[in-house]
Order: C-alpha cells, then sequence, then structure tokens
C-alpha cells in the first residue's frame, strides 16, 4: 500500500545499471531537511533557491564521503509531485545508489511504491486521473499497438461502449421496477421472452468484451510466437536474425538449445515476444526431455506458433506428419522452410503446389542469410493486423476491468437463471441491480436514481 | 401566559401531529400551533394512506410507535394488499380512509397526550438567538418561548392557488397562507424554492353511474397497518371503481390548455412527475388515448367523490365539461374543481440527517418544507424531527435510521444528502435493501429502537419478543422436518412441481415459486399439523426467510460493501480547501454539508465517485 502523503519518498528515477549518471527523487514534506543530513557543502539546502543545481558531496554517519553530486532543487507546489522535491544526481555505481537510498531512508524517507510519484502529483492536483492514468499508459506502453490502445481507452471508447450497455440494462431492470412501484397503474408489462433476449445478448456483448482480454494482455505484453522444429532446423538462427543479436548459442549440433530461450522485438511497430525453443525429437537425455516438455508448454501459451524446417530434409508427407503433434495445440501455425540457400532446387520443388493442396501457406527463407527475411516479418505483422483490435474492436488490457467484467457476467447468469426458474419479480429485479451495480464499478455510475429517471421519461405514470 | 416549551410544532398536518406526538410522549412539554383547529391531519389530496412503499413507511411508523398506523386502521373504509401477485417482499398495505374520521381520530388521540398543549394562530416570526432557535411570534404578536421548533407548514408558506387564469392566495382551498417565515429564514442565510402540486375535482357521487364502471372491491381477508391489537381489521368495506378517459375528454381539455397556469408559465414551482396533472398526461403521452380514473368514495356516510387520476389545474368550466365525458360522469355534479398549489420549500441538503437546519440549532424541519409529497413520507419526517427535538433538548444521542434500517432511513438519507428537484415521493425502487425492508417485519426491525426511546409501548415490546421467539421455536422446529418422496412426491405433483428423488428437509421446498406455505400446508398433513400451532404472522416471517434466504444474504453483501465507506470517518477539522485535487463542485459542498463519512459524502450528489476515491486516500485508506 501507499504510504501517507505526510511521508517524504524516495525512488531511482534512472533504469538501473544502464548509462553513467543515476538520478534519485525525493519528494514529499521532509524532503530538504531529509537530504540536509546527509549533505555536505558550504551552501545549506535549507535556504537555497528553488530550481537551482548544487554541487556537494553525499556523506555516511561518520562523515565519509560517498559520491560527489549534484542537486537539483524544487520547491512545493512547482515541481512533479507539487511537494517539495529534491534531485539527485551520482555516478551509477550499484553502490553508490544503493548506499545513498539507504541513508536516506535510515534519516526519515520511505522507498516509493510504483506509481507513487504519479499519483502524489494527483493528489496534489497536478494532474488529474485521465492525465495521472495517461502518464501510466505512455509510460507502460513500450510500443504501437500498446499505444493505439491506451489511446482508444483515453479516448473513452471502452467506457463508452460500458455505459452503452448499462443504459440499455437500466432500461431493461427499468420495466421490472415499474411492475414493482406502480402496480396500480395502467402500464402493460415486460414481456419476459424480450428480457431473456436481451440479456442474453447483453452477456455475449460482455463475454466478447472480456475474451479480448487475453488479446488485449497479448498486445500489451508483446506478442507470443513460438519457433518450434526438429532439432537443428535452424530455430536459433531464426531467433538470432528476428532479434537482429545473437541471444541464442546456435552451433550445428542437434540439440544445442536446452532450454527455451524468448526475447521481445518489435516489427512494423507491433511488439512480438519469440520464444526459441528445444527441438522436438525423441531423446534419452533428461536435460533435454525436460526442455522439449517446456516447449510443449510454450507452445500452448503462445498466439501463433512458426514451425521451421530444414527444406532439405523434409518431403510435403514428413512435413504433414510432424505438424499433426503441433497441430493438437490448437494455435495457428505459421510454416517456414528454412536454409534454402544451401538446399537443392528440387527439394524447394517438392513443396511447390503444397499451398493449393493442403491450404497451407509456406514462407521460404534463409535465416543464415536472412534471404526472405522480410517475408516472414511481413507475414507475422499482417497476422497481427488481422485480429480484432485492427478491425477497431474494443480490447480490454486493465485487469481490474477484466475482473468486473467477469462479475457482470456471473451476475447475468443469476438473472437468467432467476428468469429461467420464473422467480418472482422482485428476485429477478435484484440479480439486475447487481449487473447495473457491477457495470457501474467500471465507469463509477453507482446509483438507483438511473432507474427512476428512465421510469418517468418513458411512462404515464400517476394517477 | 406560556411556559417555556421544549419542543413547538408549527403545523398540525401529518408531520405535525406525528412530531408533536413522539415529542410529548417522550416526554417533552410541547406545543402544537395550528392554523385551524378543526383541520387537524386533513387529508388535504386523497382520501387514502399506504400503497407500494408508502405502505411500508406506515408499518414503520406504527413499529416506532408513532399514531399514523393505528389512525388509519381505525378509520379505514377499504383496505387492500397490493402488490399480491408479487413475492411478498413486495406486498404493500393500502386504505381508502374517511376523511372527516381521520381527522377526528386524530384530534382526539393527541388530546389524550400528556404534556402536549395547543395555540390556534400563525406562526409569523421564529426567534432566533445566535443562530440558534427559541421560540416563536405569532400572527397575534404573541411571543412563545422554546428550546427547539419543529416547522411542518405543508402547502401553506405563501400557497398560491391555480385554477386557469384564477390566483387565489391559501394553503388549502378556503384557507389562509402563512406568511413571513420564508423571508426570515432567507434573510437569515437559507436558499428557498417552490414547489408545485395539484388536486382533482370532488365530485356528487350520486349523480354518478357506477352501472358502467368497473368494481374494484378491498380485499377478501382484509388486513390492517398497526401491529398492535388496539385496532381490528374491517368486516365490511366500501368499493372503489375504475373508469377511464378518451380522446373527447382530452380534446375538451386541451381547449383549455391556453389558460392552463402549468402551459402558460404562471407556475414557476416544479410539480411531481409521478403524480401529474390530466393535462399533463395528455400533453407528454399523446399517443395513449385514454387514461385510468379511480373512483374513491370520501367516507362512510358521505356522498362525496375523489376523482383519482384526473388532477388538473385547467378553468373550472373546462374541467366540468371534460369530466362529463367520462363514462358514468355524464350526468355528475361538481362539488368544488381541481387546483393547483405552489408553496415554499427549502432544499432539504441544508439539514443534518436528524432533519435539524444546518444553520440555525435546534430548527427542524418536516414534511413538503423539506420538498417530499405524501401523507406517509410527511408523517414520518415528522416522527423522526419529533423524536430528535425531544433527543436534542435532553442532551441525549441523535436517532437516525440508516438505508438498511428502513425506508423512512432512505427517504431522509435521500433528502439531506441528494436533495430533490421535484417533490419527492417514496418508491420501493429507491430502496437498496427492498427484500429486507418489508411491511411484514417492520416491528422486528423497529419496535425495539422505539421501545428503547420511549416511543413504542412495554406491550408492543413483548408482543415482539413473544412473536421473535415463536419464529425461531417453528425455524428450529421446520430445520428437522424431513420428508421422503413417498411421503410428499404426491403433494408435489398437485402442487405441479418437480418430484424429489431423495428425503429434503420440507422447509427448503418453500424456495420454490411453486409452493407457498399455505399450499402446501393445504396439501400435507404433516406440515398443517406443526403449523397449527403457530399464529400467521410467525409461519409468514418463517416462509419469507426460506423464500428469501438467498436474496437477503445478496442484500446483506451489498450493504457491507457500502458500509465499508460508511465505516471510513471524516474527521470534523477536515480541510476540503487543502485537497486540489477535489472538484470544485465537491470542494464547495463537503465543508457546508459536512458529512461524516465517506459513505455519507458520496451519497451526496454532484460528488463523483473520483471524488471518492480522492477523499478515500486522505482520510486514512
Amino acid at each position: 500500500m501507499f504510504s501517507s502523503t505526510q511521508n517524504t519518498i524516495i525512488a531511482v528515477a534512472t533504469p538501473l545499471g544502464v548509462g553513467a549518471i543515476a538520478m534519485i527523487r525525493v519528494s514529499g514534506k521532509d524532503a530538504f531537511s531529509i537530504t540536509q543530513k546527509i549533505w555536505k557543502s558550504k551552501k545549506n539546502l535549507l535556504t537555497q533557491v528553488p530550481n537551482t543545481l548544487l554541487v556537494g558531496t553525499i556523506i555516511d554517519q561518520e562523515n565519509t564521503p560517498i559520491d560527489e553530486v549534484v542537486l537539483s532543487i524544487f520547491h512545493a507546489p512547482h515541481s512533479f509531485t507539487g511537494d517539495n522535491t529534491i534531485e539527485i544526481s551520482c555516478h551509477a555505481s550499484p553502490y553508490i545508489v544503493q548506499k545513498i537510498l539507504t541513508l536516506l531512508v535510515e534519516n526519515g524517507a520511505k522507498l516509493a511504491q510504483a506509481g507513487e510519484f504519479t499519483r502524489r502529483a494527483y493528489l496534489n492536483g497536478r494532474v488529474d486521473l485521465a492525465q495521472a492514468e495517461a502518464i501510466a499508459d505512455v509510460i507502460a506502453s513500450e510500443n504501437e499497438n500498446a499505444h493505439k490502445i491506451a489511446f482508444q481507452q483515453m479516448r473513452g471508447g471502452f467506457s463508452k461502449q460500458i455505459k452503452k450497455m448499462r443504459e440499455d440494462f437500466i432500461k431493461l431492470a427499468g420495466l421490472l421496477e415499474l411492475e414493482l412501484d406502480f402496480a396500480e397503474e395502467d402500464v402493460e408489462f415486460a414481456n419476459r421472452g424480450e428480457i431473456q433476449k436481451q440479456v442474453h445478448q447483453l452477456s455475449q456483448n460482455i463475454s466478447d468484451l472480456a475474451n479480448s482480454y487475453q488479446l488485449g494482455k497479448v498486445l500489451k505484453n508483446g506478442f507470443p510466437v513460438a519457433i518450434v522444429g526438429k532439432p537443428n532446423a535452424g530455430k536459433s538462427t531464426l531467433l538470432n536474425a528476428l532479434l537482429a543479436e545473437d541471444k541464442a548459442i546456435v552451433s550445428p549440433i542437434a540439440g544445442t538449445t536446452r532450454d527455451s530461450i524468448e526475447d521481445e522485438t518489435t516489427i512494423k511497430g507491433i511488439k512480438f515476444r519469440f520464444v526459441d525453443t528445444a527441438g522436438l525429437r525423441q531423446t534419452d537425455d533428461i536435460v533435454e526431455n525436460i526442455g522439449i516438455a517446456r516447449t510443449k508448454e510454450k507452445m500452448q501459451a503462445s498466439a501463433l506458433i512458426l514451425y521451421l524446417f530444414d527444406v532439405s530434409e523434409f518431403t510435403p508427407d514428413v512435413l504433414l506428419k510432424n505438424l499433426l503433434e503441433i497441430e493438437q495445440y490448437n494455435v495457428p501455425i505459421l510454416l517456414v522452410a528454412n536454409k534454402i540457400d544451401i538446399a537443392d532446387k528440387n527439394a524447394i520443388h517438392y513443396f511447390e503446389n503444397f499451398e493449393e493442396k493442403y491450404q497451407k501457406q509456406i514462407i521460404f527463407l534463409s535465416a543464415h542469410t536472412q534471404h526472405n527475411l522480410e517475408n516472414l516479418q511481413n507475414k507475422l505483422a499482417d497476422y497481427v493486423q488481422m485480429q480484432p483490435l485492427h478491425q477497431n474492436q474494443t480490447i480490454i488490457t486493465n485487469t481490474r476491468h477484466y475482473a468486473c467484467l467477469q462479475d457482470t457476467l456471473k451476475a447475468l447468469e443469476q438473472v437468467k437463471k432467476s428468469l429461467d426458474q420464473k422467480f418472482s419479480t422482485e428476485m429477478v429485479a435484484t440479480d439486475m441491480r447487481e449487473v447495473i451495480y457491477q457495470l457501474g464499478t467500471i465507469t463509477g455510475e453507482i446509483t438507483n436514481n438511473d432507474l427512476l429517471e428512465f421510469i418517468f421519461t418513458k411512462f404515464c405514470i400517476g394517477k | 401566559m406560556f411556559p417555556e416549551y421544549d419542543v413547538i410544532v408549527v403545523g398540525a398536518g401529518h408531520a405535525g401531529c406525528e412530531a408533536s406526538y413522539a415529542s410529548a410522549t417522550m416526554g417533552s412539554k410541547t406545543l402544537l400551533i395550528t392554523l385551524d383547529m378543526t383541520k387537524i391531519a386533513q387529508m388535504s389530496c386523497n382520501p387514502a394512506m399506504g400503497g407500494v412503499a408508502k405502505g411500508q413507511i406506515i408499518r414503520e411508523i406504527d413499529a416506532l410507535g408513532g399514531m399514523s398506523g393505528i389512525i388509519s386502521d381505525k378509520t379505514m373504509i377499504q383496505f387492500r394488499m397490493l402488490n399480491r401477485s408479487k413475492g411478498s417482499a413486495m406486498w404493500s398495505p393500502r386504505c381508502q380512509s374517511d376523511r372527516a374520521k381521520f381527522t377526528e381520530a386524530w384530534r382526539l388521540a393527541l388530546e389524550n397526550v400528556p404534556n402536549l398543549d395547543f395555540w390556534q394562530d400563525m406562526v409569523a416570526e421564529l426567534i432566533v438567538k445566535d443562530n440558534r432557535v427559541c421560540g416563536v411570534i405569532t400572527g397575534m404578536g404573541l411571543e412563545i418561548k422554546a428550546k427547539s421548533v419543529i416547522l411542518t407548514s405543508g402547502t401553506f408558506m405563501n400557497g398560491l392557488i391555480h385554477i386557469g387564469e384564477k390566483r387565489i392566495g391559501g394553503g388549502r382551498m378556503g384557507e389562509k397562507a402563512s406568511t413571513g417565515i420564508t423571508e426570515q429564514l432567507v434573510e437569515l442565510g437559507m436558499e428557498a424554492g417552490r414547489m408545485k402540486t395539484g388536486t382533482p375535482p370532488r365530485i356528487d357521487g350520486r349523480t354518478l353511474n357506477y352501472e358502467v364502471m368497473e368494481e374494484q372491491k378491498g380485499d377478501e381477508n382484509p388486513s390492517k397497518f398497526s401491529f398492535s391489537d388496539e385496532t381490528q381489521s374491517l368486516t365490511t368495506q366500501r368499493s372503489c371503481f375504475i373508469t377511464y378517459t378518451n380522446t373527447e375528454v382530452h380534446e375538451i381539455l386541451q381547449t383549455g390548455f391556453e389558460q392552463s397556469p402549468m402551459f402558460t408559465g404562471r407556475i414557476k414551482g416544479l410539480g411531481p412527475r409521478y403524480c401529474p396533472s390530466i393535462e399533463d398526461k395528455i400533453n407528454r403521452f399523446a399517443d395513449k388515448d385514454r387514461h385510468q380514473i379511480f373512483v374513491e368514495p370520501e367516507g362512510w356516510d358521505t356522498v362525496e367523490i375523489y376523482v383519482n387520476g384526473f388532477s388538473t389545474s385547467l378553468p373550472q368550466d373546462v374541467q366540468y365539461k371534460a369530466i362529463k365525458k367520462i363514462p358514468g360522469f355524464e350526468n355528475c355534479k361538481m362539488f368544488r374543481p381541481g387546483y393547483a398549489i405552489e408553496y415554499d420549500y427549502f432544499p432539504p441538503t441544508q439539514l443534518k440527517p436528524t432533519l435539524e437546519t444546518h444553520l440555525i440549532e435546534n430548527l427542524y424541519f418536516a414534511g413538503q418544507i423539506n420538498g417530499t409529497t405524501g401523507y406517509e413520507e410527511a408523517a414520518c419526517q415528522g416522527l423522526m424531527a419529533g423524536m430528535n427535538a425531544h433527543q436534542k433538548v435532553h442532551e441525549k444521542p441523535n436517532i437516525i435510521l440508516s438505508r438498511a434500517d428502513a425506508y423512512i432511513g432512505v427517504l431522509i438519507d435521500d433528502l439531506v444528502y441528494k436533495g430533490t428537484d421535484e417533490p419527492y415521493r417514496m418508491f420501493t425502487s429507491r430502496a437498496e435493501y427492498r427484500i429486507s425492508l418489508r411491511q411484514d417485519n417492520a416491528d422486528i426491525r423497529l419496535t425495539e429502537k422505539g421501545y428503547n426511546l420511549g416511543l413504542a409501548s412495554q406491550k408492543r415490546y413483548d408482543d415482539l419478543q413473544a412473536k421473535k421467539q415463536k419464529i425461531a421455536d417453528l425455524q428450529h422446529i421446520l430445520k428437522d422436518l424431513k420428508a421422503s418422496p413417498e411421503e410428499i412426491n404426491p403433494t408435489l405433483e398437485i402442487l405441479e412441481t418437480s418430484p424429489i428423488r431423495e428425503k429434503v428437509i420440507i422447509g427448503n421446498l418453500l424456495k420454490r415459486p411453486e409452493i407457498t406455505i399455505e399450499n402446501l400446508a393445504k396439501n400435507y398433513i404433516p406440515f398443517a399439523n406443526v403449523l397449527a400451532e403457530f399464529p400467521i404472522q410467525v409461519s409468514e416471517q418463517v416462509e419469507i426467510h426460506y423464500k428469501y434466504d438467498d436474496y437477503l444474504q445478496k442484500e446483506r453483501n451489498m450493504a457491507m460493501r457500502f458500509q465499508e465507506l460508511e465505516d471510513l470517518m471524516i474527521p470534523d477539522s477536515f480541510d476540503y480547501s487543502k485537497v486540489q485535487a477535489l472538484s470544485a463542485e465537491s470542494r464547495q459542498k463537503l465543508p457546508k454539508m459536512r458529512p461524516k463519512t465517506l459513505g455519507e459524502a458520496s451519497r451526496i450528489s454532484g460528488i463523483s465517485p473520483s471524488d471518492i476515491s480522492i477523499l478515500m486516500v486522505f482520510v486514512g485508506r
């Protein structure tokens, strides 16, 4: 949990282990007095003019100098958080950074939780909630797709959709409330069949949205692609080619990759997470067998399998036979014929009519020379482009939203049940209120007034 | 001439009567001031008490020890339990009343209360010192001192009656309006507004042709409002009748629209949407070619008829011409036309949940002055204001009912936190915990509270304890009462519900919609034998607990969800102005209303959920 806003919080603001200079941010009521305690310079921090830089030394309790640093001074409310803030720029040795953090904590500062600086800024009115969320999204989104989702949600596409569903459902629930509150009136009551139909439709819509969560997560964290094939098909070489670096150890010895290797790369603005897997073969090697078992897990967890084979080693029949094992995972498969640079022309020739015959496309390339690698990259990008995000559908990425949608679905199931079992109106109405409540928790509207509002505008009520 | 009173109640309508009855019964020296002592507890509009959600309120008043239930029982001419086609949680008692007997019964009841004095006069001014009320000055110029004052002005403060283009100052037809207090309170810093309500014409019942109308009889086995055995249910009843308007009626009414104070904008106050005038109905729902009309007798002996559904402020000749086109009304004679009335109210967000004003200490408001409509709504506010005024002047704790306690709690909570733009009427849909807040369990919910306050009698309390014991006994028996398939399947077949395969606890069968305690007892002797020893009020409670078990649990969960916010206290010293992230509206409203908890804050209109989440962080989450 976040600490009280009375606390002074600290955090390293630069990535650890990167670059020559690290920056530690100290923010809060006591930022100046705490830093002053580990500060040695002719100039007193407490009397320093805002928005200036100071050079000096950080010292420990025994007056031992730790590092020469530069301080940037910001006075409340003119800082990012709105509180007094000092930024300590020190040398980026892990020891120095750790030591300074420890000294600050010993003098009363608290280590900040993730997002706590943004939260302070929000609480101090420096940014509003939407901005705070946007900041979080900007920090989180590392690729074009994540940006696209974040942007869509910022524009309110998602909450608009939920609001619309909630409004539609309020109308439906309003019909039942009408029966309960205005039994004496001359109004026609809702057809139960019609209500059932609409409840069903809403369930379908909500469930579509909830299902998009998996995809949303995938797009945010990288589209997982498993590179699968026989040992020595060139999987690690392909991975290195896709990543444009030597991540996997490559050797002519089959079975070099004993475990899965993962890394991310961005192709045409889409983040991919490639998993190089241990080659699939029958073996008695225990370690390799563990690797193969893990390969199977990775295949299941991926959104796409690249099935790689050495074009010289396979005939179409062998390929189809090998695919049988892969197809059981129910993950879409993209076929990649490798090593065309050293293959006999005839070997490639075998596969000429393969696509028409079996409705399976093959990409021919050489991972080693990177010949036709671009074809594969294009194909991968196209594949993701075909996903619902690019058909302007709403994608859920927020875990809380996902949980709320799941709760909504649960509530809808209960409504269906009570309608099916012909429970009396007030029970169905109670179940419908739960749906409205759950939808409301997503957009932040929780009140029964909406029900009455609907009734009054729609029906002629009153004696 | 006057002592210093603990409580002065201004106005003797439904709110004023309950208020003065409560404070005097609890032991406060109380004075009830009214413009006309012959009009105590006058039913200004329809001669009926209760209805959906309103009937529950009457039961709650009765459970707490108020009088509206008993008076209604003593003066009813017809009783119906509404919503019988729904589950028993929705049942709502309603009665037609004898208007004259109703006022008489209230007056007798009040005259029997020790500690309660009466004075017939107008209150023209409040005596306010250092933002604290300490008495009233009357129209006759008398100064009467009091520790607290409850204003229940109804439609009287600057009341203005409209009939067509005619405008008459008055609080009811033929009665003077009261003046002075609004102006004084506005001067002191309170905000006032105008509201509007209306009433239909009254007709000579001897001139109606009931043959062409549909008769609406009272219940075959009528129940009653009060939990006490002081009153009995009816043995004979009078019927109401139903007829309809038609396009001809609508066309005639439309000829008067140009002179309608509603449409010409002469009426500034906002009227209730759920109790619209007939011209409003025609105007807003033009596609409907008929509207329902209830013909309601005004008493046992009188020939006067109340034309429910025909509230109007059109010119009286238009009213008369139109009404004669309603089937059964062809030869009718009118006693008096319908009219609209505008009156002053004070937006109730200026009140604490005890109904005391924020601005002036020991000054309480109850009834239409708070923007509500309805006898029941007024009566329960009067009761709560009376209780709280007594508690305050005797330095005892406030009495606040929560939304989970009672409809009364929902009503006052809505008023003081959300406020209202139109006359506020209770609906079951306003209650989050509708299945828990039933008419049948109002005594279980509230009588102990009323007893502890000295309002509900010892007998009431003892009766309740006995009832609770019997419920527990029956529940205990039913827990172990099982039936085998051979024993009970024939019964289930009769009741057209699926047979069982294994032994079941009989109580659990009550969860099935097809099975009630009544039809099960009728068709299964061992069950009937068990029930025979328990009164219906007891078996009914047990049935409800089985039937609604899951739903009562759901409501408890829901209540807990909201309780989390209620438990987060906002310190009195909390400085909202420092929380810059709050919306401007919140920063302005919250210091004024001073909610005690985040739950209260969340119910204030205009306070957004994001404001609440910000406050949540500050008050120590």
